[in-house]
């Protein structure tokens, strides 16, 4: 596994991608928290920090933010996507050859918090990292949802003079953290 | 040729910015591509990628069927539209049926080719293309130059320029700035859109899934912000099998911009909850358009796995000098001129087939290989068969297909030249004739053409014999080329003969659509090859070799004379060029080099036909090592002279500038020789050198194996 996590740390890095990685799921919240406050948004009112649906939140984790962190809102929506600075969501898995995060993303609300606000974090199960494409395939099937995502480092553009900017239309930042062991509550 | 076109070539010749970030584009392209393709084997790719889109053309109908079937199981709407109309009729009903009034668009070459913003726009609905370069050109008013980088002919003050002209005035130059200022603008077009409009890169019809793949994340929020998806896909991205789509995957992000893969790629199945919690309504247009009657067609039905990369845009020595614009609305460069010639007509590709100079640099580079530059050579046939020859073309082909005229006239040439023949140059032209001779010299005309000095050569008895194809550079210009040659074999115990009713090999005929012409050509010299019992046919034109071992196949084949292919085919046997024999016979030990000696630098210029298609680059390089020579690889050695043949007669203008890099890229290596296989290559950088002043020599490789042999 610590190959596959040097490969697709190595992968992501190149495409400016954030990457971390905490033995522990409270070690990672900790991160996130620390990142929420670093950014001004741990208390703000506004719900500037959003956390779409996840396994993760499952047991006792959500209560640990909920007091940690009370500007982090799970109400993801629309209008609330649009103004927010910081959404943040789980991975289901990990493409090492390429840097890839992938998602079955067909509720809407993990699309919402992954596209609109300008920093994306994005949590992940070390033990889901992948070699490839094909063997993402075999687990992961169309036929399973209607909106597979792959998402490999911010978003960019190159279409004035060939010069690489990022954050164009989704994320300028693409914070990563992988958890070697996490409650999988009812997941 | 019109003369709008010509101008439209010649306003994007001049245009600085173009050129330049083209230019620019295309070497940082080489190195990107190459880069993103370690450790994976590319042949392995592009074959599965050929099977795959070959076999899912042979059954577009049936697979178009299950696709319907499958995404409909899934909640969408299929409909299958035969012709543009079609689809804009179905997308405007459906926008008004719903009360669209604002649509928000990612990047959908399919689209383009149906004009449909324009469409929707008669009809009062507002349309945003939302790929940054694709909403540049929309606000300037401009159609896409390139199909993975459609604004890259706008410098960044242009952009500004149009930015404080259509959106916000006091945009200033500043790329960071400019992408945050359309990332803010076009934030509030995807809140506000009713509709979204994508094309998609593949079609899974045993799933029923889209992919599609961005950088700039807009795709993702297209199919996610309106309440309504439309997706445009034209019928050629079916593929059977989900398992398709990882060769795909693998090769368009790494031949279109040399990334792994693209920021985002997203697999859509049936509907999705709206951010209301709704059922999305997603419709998929299945586009034919032309496409199943390319299918049918046994030649274009290659033109069916392309997966709209733009390598062969980026790889192409004409495409980095003219842009896309010179190609038309829609798509650009080698793929592009023959989708217009179907999505079109055949009659649109009349001028933009002919600037392809059949280098074959898009053949090596093709995710989906296709032949692109057969596929021209086959346009410019039917262009030529169902319009005819030009008078002045006509008149050409009946002199070389004469051959005792046509050999005449050359000889005749050699006499009436000599008021504009120097130091074996011509260095100027009069009147009409001048371009030919404004950037490069040509060569005067041998006072006597090799088949007459050949019978003064004496050759020693040998037990095998070898027929020598000289061509007509050799023959007419280059006579002491095919003399090295004979030494270089006499040496290894082979006695060459000249079958004196050799003619033009046809390719002149061949690369202008004029078939008939390329086959008299062939089978006249079929029956001059192969009429003494010889074990090689030589040739020092790797042009001439192609046509000996290829060509006269492929002519016979197109045109159905069947009942020829046997002797052509004993004749391909046979043949072999110069240095690819050479290196066989120094490896049987049959021919070796004199004692170390150093004789300085070279650098070696491949020629197209030699390294593409007769796939010989290390023969030569390794056999003038041995003779003493170091090598010193120029930038871009196998790049295109800017000759191809009659090329640089119709087109000097483009020629030119090739050339001028060519020779750039030569004095760059200071080495004070450049070495080439080619007559043509030798004719045109010799030419170059002699206007250009620069003392560098230029010689064919066997010119500088003949002294070196034991």
């Amino acid at each position: 596994m610590n190959t596959l996590f040097d490969t697709f740390k190595a992968r992501a890095e190149a495409v400016s991608a954030e990457v971390h990685r905490f033995p522990t799921q409270r070690e990672a919240f900790d991160f996130i928290i620390a990142l929420l406050q670093d950014q001004g948004v741990l208390e703000s009112p506004g719900a500037e920090a959003l956390w779409a649906e996840g396994s993760f939140l499952k047991g006792a984790g959500r209560k640990y933010l909920s007091n940690e962190a009370p500007g982090l809102s799970f109400e993801v929506t629309r209008q609330a996507a649009a103004a927010a600075k910081i959404g943040i969501s789980q991975m289901d898995w990990a493409i090492a050859g390429t840097g890839t995060l992938v998602q079955d993303a067909a509720g809407v609300e993990q699309r919402l918090v992954s596209t609109l606000p300008p920093i994306h974090v994005a949590l992940v199960g070390t033990s889901r990292i992948l070699a490839d494409l094909p063997s993402l395939l075999e687990r992961l099937h169309p036929s399973q949802t209607g909106y597979i995502s792959m998402i490999t480092g911010p978003s960019r553009t190159a279409d004035i003079e060939r010069v690489l900017t990022i954050g164009v239309h989704g994320p300028e930042r693409l914070i990563i953290i992988f958890v070697d062991e996490f409650e999988r509550g009812n997941a | 040729m019109k003369s709008t076109f010509r101008e439209s070539v010649n306003a994007a010749l001049n245009n600085a910015n173009l050129t330049g970030a083209l230019g620019k584009f295309s070497e940082a392209y080489r190195v990107g591509r190459a880069k993103a393709y370690e450790g994976i084997d590319f042949e392995a790719v592009r074959e599965r990628i050929k099977a795959a889109k070959s076999s899912a053309a042979s059954q577009l109908d049936t697979l178009a069927e299950r696709f319907k079937q499958q995404a409909e199981a899934r909640g969408a709407k299929v409909f299958r539209a035969s012709d543009p109309a079609q689809v804009k009729d179905y997308i405007l009903a459906l926008a008004k049926a719903n009360k669209v009034t604002r649509v928000v668009k990612s990047k959908s070459m399919a689209s383009e080719e149906i004009h449909l913003n324009a469409h929707l726009e008669a009809a009062g609905i507002q349309v945003k293309e939302t790929d940054l370069g694709e909403w540049i050109i929309q606000l300037a008013g401009q159609t896409p130059s390139h199909m993975v980088m459609p604004a890259i002919h706008m410098t960044k003050e242009e952009v500004a320029d149009v930015f404080s002209n259509e959106v916000e005035s006091g945009q200033t130059p500043d790329i960071p700035r400019l992408v945050r200022f359309a990332r803010g603008k076009l934030r509030t077009e995807f809140l506000q859109a009713d509709m979204g409009i994508t094309g998609a890169n593949i079609a899974v019809a045993e799933t029923g899934s889209l992919v599609i793949i961005t950088n700039e994340g807009n795709a993702r929020l297209v199919t996610t912000l309106p309440r309504i998806h439309v997706a445009i896909v034209g019928v050629e991205k079916l593929v059977e099998h989900l398992a398709d789509i990882n060769p795909i995957l693998t090769a368009l992000p790494r031949s279109a911009t040399g990334q792994l893969l693209t920021s985002y790629v997203s697999i859509l199945t049936g509907q999705v909850p709206n951010t209301d919690g709704s059922p999305k309504e997603l419709h998929i247009i299945l586009m034919d358009n032309q496409r199943t009657a390319m299918a049918k067609d046994p030649k274009f039905k290659q033109a069916l796995q392309c997966i709209r990369c733009g390598s062969c845009l980026n790889v192409c020595p004409v495409f980095r000098l003219v842009g896309g614009h010179v190609f038309g609305k829609t798509y650009t460069g080698g793929i592009g001129t023959i989708l217009t010639a179907w999505f079109d007509e055949l009659k649109k590709s009349e001028d933009i087939q002919s600037l392809c100079i059949q280098c074959g640099n898009c053949k090596v580079v093709c995710p989906g290989m296709i032949d692109i530059p057969e596929l021209i050579l086959e346009l410019r046939r039917r262009l030529a068969v169902e319009q005819g020859q030009s008078v002045a073309q006509k008149a050409i082909f009946a002199v070389v297909n004469n051959r005792r005229i046509f050999h005449a006239m050359l000889r005749a040439a050699s006499v009436t030249q000599k008021p504009f023949a120097k130091g074996g140059f011509i260095r100027h032209l009069p009147l009409f004739l001048s371009d030919l001779t404004e950037f490069r010299s040509l060569p005067a005309i041998a006072a006597q053409p090799f088949r007459d000095r050949f019978k003064q050569i004496r050759q020693p008895e040998c037990r095998e014999k070898a027929a020598f194809y000289s061509g007509c550079l050799i023959d007419f210009s280059y006579p002491e080329m095919g003399e090295a040659v004979i030494k270089v074999l006499n040496k290894a115990g082979i006695e060459v003969v000249y079958p004196d009713r050799q003619t033009c090999c046809g390719a002149p005929a061949r690369y202008s659509g004029a078939y008939e012409v390329a086959a008299q050509n062939a089978q006249d010299n079929i029956e001059a090859l192969l009429e003494q019992d010889v074990k090689y046919v030589v040739s020092a034109c790797p042009t001439c070799t192609v046509a000996l071992k290829q060509d006269f196949i492929a002519t016979f084949e197109s045109l159905g004379l069947t009942g020829r292919l046997g002797d052509a085919r004993k004749l391909a046997a046979k043949a072999m060029d110069f240095s690819t024999l050479v290196k066989q016979l120094v490896d049987q030990g049959r021919l070796s080099f004199k004692e170390g000696k150093d004789l300085g630098r070279f650098t070696y210029h491949d020629s197209c036909h030699l390294k593409r298609t007769l796939n010989a680059s290390e023969a030569p390089r390794e056999l003038l090592r041995q003779a003493g020579y170091e090598l010193t690889e120029m930038t871009e050695c196998d790049m295109c002279c800017g000759m191809g043949g009659s090329y640089s007669l119709k087109l000097p203008e483009i020629s030119a500038p090739i050339l001028e890099r060519k020779l750039g890229n030569i004095k760059a290596t200071k080495a004070p020789l450049a070495v080439m296989d080619c007559p043509g290559c030798v004719m045109q950088i010799r030419g170059g050198f002699d206007k250009d002043g620069a003392q560098v020599k230029v010689e064919h490789t066997a010119q500088r194996l003949a002294d070196r042999l034991e």
